[in-house]
């Protein structure tokens, strides 16, 4: 497999950080803190506390894999942490910077240059190369045409797909497509990849591949993983598991 | 960052191709009417600048009788010679001038007949009407004076009278009178309206008048102005002279008449220009149309590609790159469809002056207001759309199915 550099927190945090007018994204510090976190859906009868007055903390270099039974608000946790959503009261802290002061482009450009995501759906864009769907975090980060194309065909190599760069969505199967999509989130060279669900749909050999791959991932590049799953075995590629129940984290917090 | 916009745009299109078609049809066919109409419309109004034109340019004719047709239509005194010698004495900007008198007879050569108008006319005639004698000579100044009776025939009396033999030096025969032919004129061709510019025998006002007529009245007189934009006060100049000459009383109606060939022109293009400018209007409703289609598709094309556009917010687009994408997307629409229609417009256009034999101009103007019209249409269909876009939650984008 080819080597992928490390990812590059210094010089993009800077950036960030001056961009967004804050002090400079520590690296050292946590890179993930929610701090009484709480999320409601809905008011009053149908209320819903989707997260129940979190508290946690994920360090660099960890990989997390949270559990928890249908509903218990897995998925909110994580798109919080992704910087999709944010909290209805407590703090969010990515990198030491609050995200509940950031408005929804500057979330974007966190996400952008520091998150990678892979859904559960895949969510690759239809009738579009795999080639073309790993240069998309690229384009949004202005990368010229030929650089993007050399890191996404590195990419592919990275999860075993480089034979299959000029096909479409449509003609990989199920588990060429989940590699696929964490090769585009992982194309930027993220601090942080969140994977809600990433074996959801794949046969045993399909998930051991992807784990394996996550796993290369946090070892070799250094890169914090943040999984959601519903197997325990697939948990055990963590290092630690922590697990949710009705909003609030139950075991695994530190 | 536009750049690439462009090129995903394009792709997008192409991913589409058939729908994508389809919708820019509307706007073709839009463009396209538009393009069409303008371009066939301005090819009338062209032909008939220039048909007028041909009749005489910058000219003016008076005549004896009231202007209005019809029932009240007074015969009115024909001219002297002092009225032609008044105006060109005593109106200014007048180029060239000519009496004329004319009469529609038969003329004859052996046993071939012809009716047709015999004019007596000046030297100025020629220039006035832009008749150039093609071979031979015009009139001399002796047989002008003289009233020698000699002509200079037409190409439609010669066709008919010396069909195959060489007139010059003949000589026919009108009313009485034996007719040496000395010149001959070039084609001018049909005129506006109506008549055949060539079908006309021309001889010397002096001798139309002592031999022809038998007396010596003037039956109009043709001015060309130096200027087009002297014409009117010339024509104002002229009226006065014979409103005072011939003692009419303020108020009174004229019993003379100068029309202006510019007045005529002006009106009938100003007639097309108003026809083009009602087909085109109605052309521009169904560029309308065409953008409503536009709306519809991206529309639902952004609803379609939810997931797509919560996959792009996840990665970090800005609202604002999303929009530009939807937008530019629509753009790349219309104006595909707009090129097809400036396209089709033009081919269109090109046939159809073909079969009326009108000449085919185009106007870059209207192409160029084509093009920035279509890319309008997108902007203006395309941002509802792509505004729906880039509002989207991505949470709930990504959970769209
Ligand atoms: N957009 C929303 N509006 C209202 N309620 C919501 C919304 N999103 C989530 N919820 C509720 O919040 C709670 C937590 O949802 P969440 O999706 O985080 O669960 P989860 O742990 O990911 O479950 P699963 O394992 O089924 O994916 C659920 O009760 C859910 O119904
Ligand atoms: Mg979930």
């Amino acid at each position: 497999m080819a080597e992928l550099p490390r990812p590059d927190g210094g010089a993009a945090a800077h950036h960030l950080g001056a961009a967004l007018g804050q002090a400079e994204l520590r690296p050292q510090t946590p890179i993930v803190e929610f701090r009484r976190v709480e999320k409601i859906y809905g008011e009053g009868e149908s209320e819903v506390r989707a997260l129940d007055g979190v508290d946690m903390r994920i360090d660099p270099g960890e990989f997390v894999s949270i559990m928890g039974s249908s509903g218990s608000g897995k998925s909110t946790a994580m798109n919080m942490i992704g910087c999709l959503d944010v909290p209805t009261s407590g703090a969010y802290l990515f990198r030491g910077v609050n995200v509940c002061n950031l408005d929804q482009d500057q979330r974007a450009l966190l996400r952008r240059h520091f998150i990678g995501f892979v859904f559960q759906g895949f969510n690759l864009l239809a009738r579009t190369t795999a080639l073309e769907n790993v240069e998309l975090p690229l384009v949004y980060r202005r990368v010229p045409a030929d650089e993007r194309r050399r890191r996404a065909l590195k990419a592919l190599d990275l999860v075993g797909l480089s034979s299959r760069a000029g096909h479409t969505s449509a003609k990989l199967s199920g588990g060429q497509q989940q590699r696929v999509a964490i090769a585009r989130a992982l194309v930027t060279e993220p601090s942080l990849l969140l994977a809600d669900e990433p074996t959801g749909n794949l046969d045993s050999a399909r998930k051991v591949e992807i784990m394996e791959l996550m796993v290369q991932l946090n070892r070799e590049h250094g890169i914090t993983v943040v999984m959601v799953t519903h197997e325990p075995d697939m948990a055990e590629y963590g290092t630690r598991t922590v697990v949710f129940r009705d909003g609030k984290i139950i075991s695994g917090n530190r | 960052m536009l750049w690439a916009t462009l090129i995903m745009s394009l792709r997008e299109v192409r991913k589409n191709a058939l729908r994508s078609f389809l919708t820019m049809l509307g706007i073709m066919i839009g463009v396209g009417a538009v393009i069409a109409m303008v371009t066939i419309g301005e090819g009338a109004t062209q032909k008939v600048r220039s048909d007028v034109g041909a009749l005489g340019e910058n000219m003016l004719v008076v005549s004896p009788g009231a202007a209005r047709r019809g029932p009240e239509r007074t015969a009115g005194n024909p001219f002297q010679k002092d009225d032609v010698e008044a105006i060109e004495r005593e109106v200014t900007g007048i180029k060239a001038l000519s009496p004329t008198a004319q009469s529609s007879t038969t003329v004859v050569f052996g046993n071939q007949n012809w009716p047709t108008s015999v004019i007596g006319v000046d030297d100025g005639y020629f220039e006035v009407r832009g008749y150039k004698v093609e071979m031979g000579r015009s009139f001399s100044e002796v047989e002008a004076a003289s009233g020698t009776p000699v002509c200079i025939i037409g190409k439609t009396v010669r066709d008919n009278l010396f069909p195959g033999t060489m007139p010059m030096g003949q000589r026919i025969r009108v009313k009485q009178v034996s007719c040496l032919i000395v010149g001959l004129l070039a084609s001018k061709g049909q005129a506006a309206m109506g008549g055949d510019q060539d079908d006309v025998v021309l001889m010397p006002l002096r001798a139309f008048q002592r031999r022809i007529a038998g007396n010596n009245n003037i039956s109009s007189v043709y001015l060309q102005v130096e200027e087009a934009q002297m014409t009117s006060s010339v024509q104002a100049q002229v009226e006065d002279l014979l409103r005072e000459r011939r003692r009419i009383q303020p108020g009174a109606v004229d019993d003379f008449n100068v029309r202006n060939m510019q007045e005529i022109a002006d009106t009938m293009s100003s007639v097309t220009a108003s026809m083009t400018g009602l087909l085109g209007g109605i052309a521009a409703v169904s560029l309308l149309v065409g953008g409503i289609g536009i709306m519809n598709i991206m529309l639902v094309s952004v609803t379609e590609r939810t997931r797509e556009v919560g996959t792009r917010l996840a990665i970090g687009a800005l609202a604002s790159e999303v929009l530009l994408q939807f937008l530019v997307e629509a753009v790349v629409l219309a104006l595909l469809g707009g090129i097809l229609g400036i396209l089709f417009g033009l081919s269109l256009s090109y046939a159809a002056t073909q079969s009326l034999s009108l000449p085919f101009v185009i106007s870059p103007g209207t192409v160029a207001g084509a093009f920035a019209f279509s890319a309008a249409v997108g902007v203006i269909f395309g941002y509802l759309p792509a505004r729906k876009a880039a509002r989207l939650n991505p949470i709930e984008a990504l959970r769209h199915e």
